[in-house]
Parts: C-alpha cells; structure tokens; sequence
C-alpha cells in the first residue's frame, strides 16, 4: 500500500473532516475516499440514554485493529486508512469512532471501511457502559454483529 | 503470569489484574476460568456463564481450550462492544 495508516485511541474527539484531508492532502492518485463516523445516540430501545463509557483493552486494542488494518490492506488496493476510537465518557452527539478509507476507485474504499467497521465492533477490545435514568448497566453484545463479521470470512 | 480483567468481569472480580500462580494440572484457558472460579465467590460470579467469556493470550483471541503454558498475560472479558 502507498499510503498512511493511522491507528488512535483517545479520549479527546476528533475532527473528520481534518482526518479525511490528512489522507488526501498533496495527492493525486486518490479517487475515492470513504468515511465512517460512529456517534453515540440518545436512545437505545426507547430508553434515554445520558452517556457512554468506553473501556478498552491498552495494548490489544491496538493491536487487534492493526491486524485488520493489515487485512484490510491484503484484500483491497488501498492508499491510505485511519482508524480513531475514542475511550472514556461520551454523551449523545458525540464522536465515538472514526474510519476513513482512501483508493484510487470507490469500491475498494466502501468495502475496507465497512469490513473494518464489521471487526471494529465485533473483534477489538472495547466494552460500553451505558448510563440512564434506569442506572448504568454495560452494553450486550449483538448478534446481527457478528453475522456482519462473518460474512467477510473467506470461504 | 499476569492475569488481566476488563468490563463487568473486572467489576465483578473488585479488581483489573493480578499475578497468578495455577497448579500445573491447569494447562488450558477453559481449565484457568475453572480454577478462578473456585477462588471465591465473587469469581463463581464473574465466571458463572464460562460459555459467555473470552479470553486473550498475550493480546490475541483465544478459544477455550487454548494452552496457557508460556503466556506472560492472559485477559477475561465479556463479547465486546466497540464501534
């Protein structure tokens, strides 16, 4: 791959559209660049929700997304990936994770992010706790998650 | 080795890691979490639905019947939800 990859966690939010031109900037070679931001909602199940937190695993987060990064590399011609995951305490309408993708065509771009995005969710090291007027309680995993994982998995 | 907890599996242990020193009967992730689990109550309760914990051998996923000879740092928690 020709091109930066940029892994992060942090506590702090990030600004997209900064990360999207730390790609892009000074290139000609990239058509297409792909972004995904996850945001933390206000409502999960039609419960108020007043703030996430998010814990992770120092070290294996990292690296966990570094293995993907790596294979998302080996299976799409790609020129350049940031991955940003925010830890700690997040309220609705913030950041909470950040993946752009950068290719010379569109395709290579939509699918790394969303495969990345699949084992982000499902694969690296990091548990939300929600906070409600109910209490705070941590976040079950979800089938439909894994199910969007696997479909990655090569035959 | 060095035996690491994350979410409710660390809450529910009161603590996010220790060293431990398993008998050498203990060869495997599924034979540790047993082990744990005998240690008090409050371990029976982290790890009262074995099916349900993964684990992680020096930062990589493991499955229950992986060896633990040789492990510097093993992780229990709960599936994850990042993203």
């Amino acid at each position: 791959m020709s091109g930066p990859v940029t892994i992060r966690i942090q506590q702090d939010d990030f600004d997209v559209a900064r990360e999207i031109a730390a790609l892009t900037n000074a290139r000609t070679d990239i058509g297409a660049v792909v972004s995904f931001s996850g945001i933390c909602r206000g409502d999960e199940d039609n419960a108020k929700i007043s703030a996430l937190t998010l814990e992770h695993y120092p070290g294996m987060a990292e690296e966990e997304i570094q293995r993907h990064v790596d294979e998302a590399i080996s299976r799409w011609p790609l020129d350049g990936i940031t991955v940003i995951h925010r830890v700690g305490r997040i309220t609705p309408g913030e950041n909470i994770v950040l993946v752009v993708t950068a290719s010379q065509h569109r395709q290579a771009a939509f699918q790394a992010a969303e495969f990345l995005m699949d084992y982000l969710k499902t694969s690296a090291p990091f548990w939300k706790k929600e906070e409600s007027v109910a209490g705070t309680g941590w976040v079950e995993a979800n089938t439909r998650d894994d199910q969007a994982a696997a479909r990655w998995t090569k035959s | 080795m060095k035996v690491k907890y994350f979410a409710w599996v660390r809450e529910r242990i009161g603590k996010a890691e220790e060293t431990i020193e398993p008998p050498a009967s203990v060869r495997t992730v599924e034979e540790l979490i047993a082990w744990l689990s005998g240690r008090s109550e409050a371990y029976a309760y982290a790890f009262e639905k074995p099916k349900v914990i993964r684990a992680a051998i020096d930062h990589a996923h493991v499955k229950p019947n992986a060896a633990i000879a040789g492990a510097r740092e093993i992780a229990f928690f709960p599936p994850m939800t990042g993203g």
